[in-house]
C-alpha cells in the first residue's frame, strides 16, 4: 500500500515570504506523528496544503497517491486551529451535519465520546466555553474512520484532565491503516504518544525521525531537543 | 499499575524497566496474563507501537511469552525472575556506590552509615 503522505520539493510562498521551502517528506500508515516547530515555522501551512486549502507554489504532494482534491477529502479528517461551526448549532445538529457530509462518520462513536466527557448534545455551541467547543470539534474529527487525521493544535485550549482523555482517544481510536499528524508546541504533553517527530524550522524540514531513535542518539527527550534547536 | 515516564531515556526502555520492576516486586505474578498491548498503551498513555516494542524486548528476555490465541503472559520460570531480581538490585547498589564514592566515602564508612540509617528507619 502506498505511503499516506508524500511531499516532493514542496514549496509555498506568500508573495516574497517563503512559508515552506523544498520539503521532501514521506509518512507511512499506522503512525502518530508530531509536527513540531515554533510559531510561524510553517506547520499550519503544511496542514492546509494537505487539506487542499492552499495550493503549492512549487513541488507536489500526494495523499495515498492522489493529489489533494475531492477524493482525498474523503479520507482526510482535519481539525483546524479555529472553530468554523456556526454558533447557533446544537451539538447534536453538528453531529448530524458531519454525518451528512462524511460517509466514514461514526455517530455512535461521537455520542460515546460526548458521554465520556459529560457533554450535553442538546446545548447550543454558543453557550459552551472555548475549551468545551474545542472538545466537540475534536470529537467530530476523531469520530470519522479516516486514513489521515490532521490535528492542528488539538490540545491548546483544554484542561489537563481533558487533555489526557483526548490523547487517550487518539491512541485508542486510530487504526493500523491510519496516520495521525498532530501539530503543537506542547511537546512534553504529547511526546510519549508519538511514533515520529518532525521539526520544521523557518519553513524547512530540520528533522524527521522516530521518537525513540532521537532519545537513543541524543540522550534527550524531544522536548529538550526542541528547546535546544529552537533556542531564542 | 502506575507509570512514570519522565526520563529522557527511550520510552520503550522505560516501559521495559517498569514492567521488570513490577515482576520483581510481585505486582505481576508468574503466569499472570497481561492486558492487550492497546489497553496497556492507553493505560500508560504511550503509543501502541512503543508498547509493542517493549513487549518484544521482554519476550526476547524470556520474561514475557506470547500464546498465539490466549494473549501474553508473565513467565512462570521463577529462576529467571530470581536472576532478574539479582541483576536489578546489583544495578541499584552499583549506582548508589558510585555516588558515595564521588562524595569521597570509603567502604567502611558506607557500611557503617547504612547500618546507622537503616536502624534509625527501623529496617
Amino acid at each position: 500500500m502506498s505511503a499516506i503522505l508524500e511531499c516532493r520539493a514542496l514549496t509555498k510562498k506568500f508573495g516574497s515570504v517563503t512559508a515552506l521551502n523544498n520539503i521532501d517528506l514521506t509518512l507511512e500508515r499506522g503512525k502518530i506523528v508530531g509536527l513540531l516547530g515554533p510559531n510561524g515555522s510553517g506547520k499550519t501551512t503544511l496542514i492546509k496544503l494537505i487539506n487542499g486549502l492552499l495550493v503549492p507554489t512549487a513541488g507536489n504532494l500526494y495523499i495515498s497517491g492522489m493529489p489533494p482534491g475531492a477524493e482525498t477529502k474523503k479520507i482526510v479528517s482535519y481539525l483546524p486551529e479555529r472553530t468554523y461551526l456556526p454558533d447557533w448549532l446544537k451539538v447534536s445538529q453538528a453531529i448530524d451535519f458531519f454525518k451528512d457530509f462524511y460517509e466514514d462518520f461514526d455517530v455512535n462513536k461521537a455520542y460515546d465520546m460526548l458521554k465520556r466527557l459529560n457533554l450535553d448534545p442538546n446545548k447550543r455551541l454558543k453557550t459552551l466555553s472555548k475549551g468545551t467547543k474545542e472538545k466537540i470539534q475534536l470529537i467530530l474529527v476523531m469520530s470519522r474512520n479516516a486514513d489521515l487525521y490532521c490535528l492542528d493544535e488539538p490540545i491548546g485550549g483544554v484542561d489537563p484532565a481533558a487533555r489526557d482523555y483526548i490523547l487517550n482517544t487518539i491512541i485508542t481510536n486510530y487504526n493500523d491503516n491510519a496516520t495521525v499528524i498532530i501539530s503543537t508546541h506542547l511537546i512534553a504533553d504529547i511526546e510519549n504518544i508519538l511514533d515520529e517527530a518532525i521539526f520544521i524550522k523557518e519553513g524547512s524540514l530540520y528533522l524527521h525521525s522516530t521518537v525513540d531513535d532521537i532519545r537513543e542518539k541524543e540522550g534527550k527527550s524531544i522536548d529538550s531537543l526542541f528547546r535546544e534547536v529552537f533556542k531564542c | 499499575m502506575q507509570w512514570d515516564l519522565n526520563s529522557e531515556k527511550p520510552v520503550y526502555l522505560q516501559l521495559v524497566e517498569q514492567i521488570q520492576a513490577g515482576i520483581i516486586s510481585g505486582k505481576y505474578r508468574p503466569g499472570d496474563k497481561l492486558p492487550s498491548v492497546r489497553e496497556m498503551a492507553a493505560q500508560a498513555m504511550v503509543n501502541p507501537n512503543t508498547m509493542q516494542r517493549a513487549m518484544s524486548e521482554l519476550e526476547r528476555e524470556g520474561l514475557v511469552y506470547a500464546n498465539r490465541t490466549a494473549g501474553r503472559f508473565i513467565t512462570s520460570d521463577e529462576e529467571l525472575i530470581k536472576q532478574l531480581k539479582k541483576r536489578y538490585i546489583s544495578q541499584i547498589i552499583s549506582e548508589f556506590l558510585e555516588k558515595m564514592e564521588q562524595l569521597g566515602l570509603n567502604h567502611d564508612e558506607i557500611i557503617s552509615l547504612i547500618d546507622e540509617i537503616s536502624k534509625n528507619k527501623g529496617i
